[in-house]
This record gives C-alpha cells, sequence and structure tokens, in this order.
C-alpha cells in the first residue's frame, strides 16, 4: 500500500507531516474558538434576557 | 429573464451578505455542505497524488511534493488578495462583515503561506542542492508571510476594533502589492531557480506544464484547499462577528 519513495523518503514524509499538522492545528484553532465564542454569546444572551 | 437582471440580482444578493444576520444565516445553512466537500476533494486529491502517482523521471518522489506545495501557495495569494478586497470595502462602505472576513482570513493566508514556504524549502533541497534562495518568487513569498504576520499582530495590538480595522485594512491594501508581486514574479525577474507557472487555467484550458497523470490529482487538491480556506473564512468570520456581539453586550452590562 505504502509507495517506494526511494531515496526522498525523508523530504516527501516530511512535507506531509509538516503540511498535514500544520493544517490539522490550524482546523483545531479554529473550531475550538467558535465553540468558545458562541458559548459566551449564549450565556451572555441569556444573562441579558433575564 | 435576462442576464442583466440575473447579474443584478446576484450583486444585490451578494451585498446583502454585508447584514450580520444574513451572513450568519446563509453561511449556517452553507458550512455543512462545505465541510464535507472539502473532505472529499482534499482527501480524494491528497490520497490520490501520495499513493496513485507514479514517480517523474527527473524528480523522483519528490513530485508528491507539488500535491501540497501548489495549491498552498496558490491560496496564499488568493486569501490575500481576499484580504484586500474585504479592506478595501470597509475602507469605502464601512461594512463590518467585510473586514472581520479579512481578519478571519489573514491566519489561514498564513498559514498556508507557512506551508508553500517549507515544502519548497524542503523540495528545494534535493532539487536546487539548498533550502533557500533569494530567489524573486521565494523573497516575495517571504514578504508576503511577514505582511500576515505583521497584519494578525496589528489586530491584537488595538484595543478599539474600528480603528484597528481601518489601520489594518491600510496595511492589507499595502501588502497586496507584495501578493501579486509574488505570483508575476518569475515574469518578469528573469533571474531565479524557481519555475514558471506550473498550472494555467486562465484560458479555460490547462497548458501542457504538468502531465495528465500529475495534474488531475493536483486540480482535485487545489479545490480541496480552496474549500478548505473558504471553509474556515465562513467559520472565523461567524466568530468574529459573534465576539463583535459578545463585546457590545459586555459593555451594555458593565454600564448597568
Amino acid at each position: 500500500m505504502m509507495p517506494d519513495l526511494g531515496k526522498y523518503a525523508v523530504e516527501v514524509m516530511g512535507s506531509y507531516g509538516v503540511s498535514l499538522l500544520a493544517l490539522a492545528l490550524l482546523c483545531v484553532v479554529y473550531i475550538r474558538r467558535s465553540s468558545l465564542v458562541k458559548r459566551a454569546l449564549i450565556t451572555a444572551e441569556a444573562r441579558k434576557d433575564a | 429573464m435576462n442576464s442583466t437582471s440575473t447579474s443584478k440580482r446576484l450583486w444585490d444578493a451578494f451585498w446583502q451578505l454585508a447584514n450580520p444576520k444574513v451572513f450568519m444565516g446563509w453561511s449556517g445553512r452553507w458550512l455543512p455542505w462545505l465541510v464535507g466537500l472539502t473532505i472529499l476533494f482534499l482527501g480524494s486529491g491528497l490520497i490520490w497524488g501520495f499513493f496513485f502517482t507514479p514517480d517523474d523521471t527527473r524528480q523522483g518522489s519528490t513530485v508528491k511534493i507539488i500535491y501540497l506545495h501548489v495549491p498552498a501557495a496558490l491560496m496564499a495569494i488568493n486569501g490575500y488578495l481576499l484580504m484586500f478586497v474585504g479592506s478595501l470595502v470597509w475602507l469605502i462602505r464601512r461594512q463590518h462583515v467585510s473586514v472581520l472576513a479579512a481578519k478571519a482570513a489573514a491566519p489561514v493566508g498564513m498559514t498556508m503561506t507557512l506551508i508553500a514556504l517549507a515544502t519548497g524549502a524542503i523540495w528545494g533541497q534535493p532539487m536546487w542542492g539548498t533550502y533557500w534562495v533569494w530567489d524573486p518568487r521565494l523573497t516575495s513569498f517571504l514578504i508576503l508571510f511577514l505582511f500576515y504576520a505583521g497584519y494578525i499582530a496589528l489586530w491584537a495590538a488595538i484595543e478599539d476594533d474600528d480603528t484597528a480595522a481601518d489601520l489594518t485594512s491600510v496595511l492589507a491594501l499595502v501588502g497586496s502589492v507584495f501578493a501579486l508581486l509574488s505570483r508575476y514574479a518569475v515574469l518578469f525577474w528573469s533571474q531565479g531557480l524557481h519555475q514558471g507557472t506550473t498550472v494555467n487555467l486562465a484560458d479555460g484550458a490547462k497548458q501542457e506544464n504538468i502531465s495528465n497523470v500529475f495534474f488531475q490529482p493536483l486540480f482535485l487538491s487545489m479545490a480541496g484547499f480552496g474549500l478548505l480556506f473558504v471553509t474556515l473564512l465562513l467559520i472565523g468570520t461567524r466568530t468574529e462577528l459573534r465576539r463583535r456581539r459578545l463585546k457590545v453586550l459586555q459593555a451594555r452590562e458593565r454600564m448597568q
């Protein structure tokens, strides 16, 4: 299944590793911040309406 | 219905998105579809490119880096151009959604620039014999990265949101020169190691700079990166709109 990357295995795997890690971190940060702000806003709206 | 009235309706619908309520409703409906399409395109493009494409005769297996490097570079430039449009709309029409979209685009664009620079350096070592050279395209990409970082830092440094929006918008307009430069640097600076454009879709058909066996997964990967960008842009803009509303509520609470 795993392709034979020959003498460039480190370069190819390194590129994929760095890029996918950066994209995953970016997604986690955006989703986490979104849910934190959403929750805080719901709480603030509830306080206002109370 | 003629094409003029259709385009007018589309234009009007576009400007309606400047209304935060309309934007939240519209983006909320589209986000699940965008997430699904992003996973589909990005996943299939990268899996196809990594596992099921042959090595290049000259570059060996390093050609597989193209499925990350080219889409990331494409979105790094287009992300900044989107920031340019958002900032321009803010400066002219004072619409918050546009400048908050620009703010939300910056970290995504900066990450894309970082990926393009990192994969380019890793690819450059075996192909050019060096990780870095002060080539016109590489240098303009590094400056683009610094503009992204400066833009994000400026937003963080200024407390008043409208003042921050004004100053960052001016910075975005200045930086857009480098976004264009990183796209076209190879055309008017003949020296440098970086090759010309790999994929050109401007005329509706790709030029023969790349074989189909590499182009098809590359196209999927580019679409996947573009969809990821739009998805994160919508998530980020929604967050910024909510944060703005939260700040208003907190200010009202403090006054009571």
